[in-house]
């Protein structure tokens, strides 16, 4: 079995003559993880552009050891005074290792008081998610977190 | 001659560990929660953040609306949940005296459709049917367990027990070699629990969705390379009152998550 | 049937920073799973959340299938009057909902 597969999130069994309820479909196994570290890099350069991204200010929140990756609780907070003059206009989440690399773009008003988000994400395996900042003077400010992302010991039937 | 004596040493061994398999001593037990990472035990504690509340609220919804051809909501009989229905689900599943056998919780809001309502029943694991049945436990929340207390359940107990200690499958596993021999051990980076079903209906991280103990086992029973029993099969009915008998005392806490 | 889980405090403080709590009934399909036979399962996820505060938006969201299902969404805000918070999820296929809450600022 090639490596990728052995990571993909989930394998869904179709079991010959299971019980099916109404409206439930049977799937099957996903396929191997299409994001890479360089379809990060250009999404993040994407919302970017050309300037520079500094370290620092914005903070990640997520368990390093998750029990699902079905659902992932996150917070991601920024430092910051949110007045008029200074304050955080919109919040950019990624990941490495989904098959897509955005997560959620989040934007906030002066008024927000407090520049922080909570969310529940999907990990399809252990990787790295990177939050990007960007504030009303036009700077950004990055930070990224590893997280392992273990699978369900048991395949669930398909109901 | 050795050999007969060797059997039956053997047989008296096999029965004598099945009649000696006790089950956890109360100081002992620990619910699924117990076992769960502080994020996810958050999410079950913050009723405005809990995802099973979801399905809850939907069930508020449904008790209140009229159903079937006599055009009656489980209120006009039924009246304020909170009310008529705190305590019911820490009593089930429950013995039903026109059928002569235990009914879970599910089982018996079908048979007050069809009876009262003269509505069809609703799907196993459909969405109103789980909303019901969690809006129903949810009204038990935090109340201890009293499932087995009605004498005429005890043959179905034993049954129960029965199933839960047999080896079956490809894997040739009973619930008791993992939930009674190995709790508190990991399987493949999950914690193994007890196996309390004290959180049903609940939402599992796994399914994305609110689902109820019979989904669970189930799964449990593929997880083991067995043939699962048929949703509302008389198997996991026994099954689920060993299983709520067996965590007596324990408060309820629908909706659970778990991973 | 769609519902939606709305915390808001009812009463705060003038200037005082509030949370607002969101939770939303969604399925979120990824569009990346598959059928037995193989057919591809369409994407159906919520795209955009967004709060107005008297009619001012305030916070918004795009959502993406990294999102889990059942969209809990959680942002702070000052509470600067008394009126009406209005919430509002979009996706595919369509999809639509809104949700309000009101809040008394003394």
């Amino acid at each position: 079995m090639r490596k990728h597969e052995q990571s993909t999130r989930r394998r869904f069994l179709s079991l010959a003559g299971s019980a099916t309820v109404v409206g439930s479909i049977q799937l099957v196994c996903l396929r191997a993880a299409d994001a890479t570290p360089a379809t990060l890099a250009s999404s993040i350069r994407n919302v970017v552009g050309p300037a520079p991204v500094r370290t620092g200010k914005i903070s990640l929140e997520v368990p390093p050891l998750v029990e699902n990756g079905n659902t992932v609780p996150m917070t991601v907070s920024v430092t910051s005074p949110m007045t008029s003059d200074d304050y955080v206009k919109s919040i950019h989440v990624f990941n490495e290792k989904n098959p897509q690399p955005n997560v959620a773009n989040f934007y906030l008003s002066p008024q927000a008081g407090r520049a922080q988000v909570s969310t529940r994400i999907r990990l399809a395996d252990s990787q790295k998610i990177v939050a990007i900042a960007r504030l009303s003077d036009g700077s950004f400010w990055s930070t990224s977190v590893d997280v392992v992302v273990t699978l369900a010991a048991c395949t669930d039937e398909v109901i | 001659m050795r050999t007969v004596g060797g059997i039956v040493i053997a047989a008296l061994l096999i029965s004598a560990s099945v009649v000696l398999a006790t089950e956890i001593p109360l100081p002992e037990r620990r619910s699924g929660f117990s076992f769960m990472g502080s994020a996810t035990q958050a999410m079950q504690n913050d009723d405005t953040s809990n995802p099973g509340m979801l399905w809850v609220l939907d069930g508020e919804t449904l008790w209140n609306s009229k159903a079937g051809a006599a055009s009656k909501a489980c209120a006009d009989c039924h009246n304020d949940a909170r009310s008529s229905m705190k305590g019911v689900a820490a009593h089930y599943p429950a013995f039903d005296n026109s059928l002569g056998r235990p009914v879970n919780l599910e089982q018996r809001i079908n048979r007050c459709r069809t009876t009262h309502q003269q509505a069809t029943p609703l799907a196993y694991e459909s969405k109103e049917l789980l909303a019901l049945t969690a809006f129903v436990a949810r009204q038990s929340v935090g109340m201890p367990v009293m499932t087995e207390a009605d004498p005429r359940l005890g043959p179905f107990v034993d049954k129960g027990r029965e199933l839960y200690m047999q080896r079956q499958g490809q894997l040739n596993l009973g619930c008791t070699n993992c939930h009674d021999d190995n709790w508190d051990k990991r399987l493949a980076g999950s914690p193994i629990t007890q196996g309390h079903p004290t959180g049903y209906p609940l939402y599992r991280l796994e399914w994305q969705s609110l689902g109820s103990l019979q989904r669970r086992l189930r799964a449990c029973i593929t997880g083991i390379r067995a043939q699962p029993y048929i949703y509302g099969a008389p198997e996991l009915v026994e099954l689920e009152l060993y299983l709520m008998s067996r965590a007596r005392g324990m408060p309820i806490e629908t909706p659970g998550v778990r991973p | 049937m769609p519902s939606a889980l709305i915390n808001v405090p009812a009463r705060a403080k003038r200037g005082d920073v509030i949370e607002i709590k969101t939770l939303m009934s969604h399925i979120m399909e990824t569009g990346y799973r598959h059928t037995a036979s193989g057919e591809n399962v369409p994407r159906d996820i919520l795209t955009s959340f967004s709060c107005r505060y008297n009619g001012v938006e305030i916070f918004r969201a795009d959502l993406f299938p990294a999102i889990a299902a059942n969209p809990f969404i959680s942002f702070y805000t000052v509470a600067s009057q008394s009126g009406k918070f209005e919430f509002e999820w979009i996706g595919d296929k369509g999809f639509s909902e809104t949700a309000s809450a009101s809040i008394t600022v003394e």
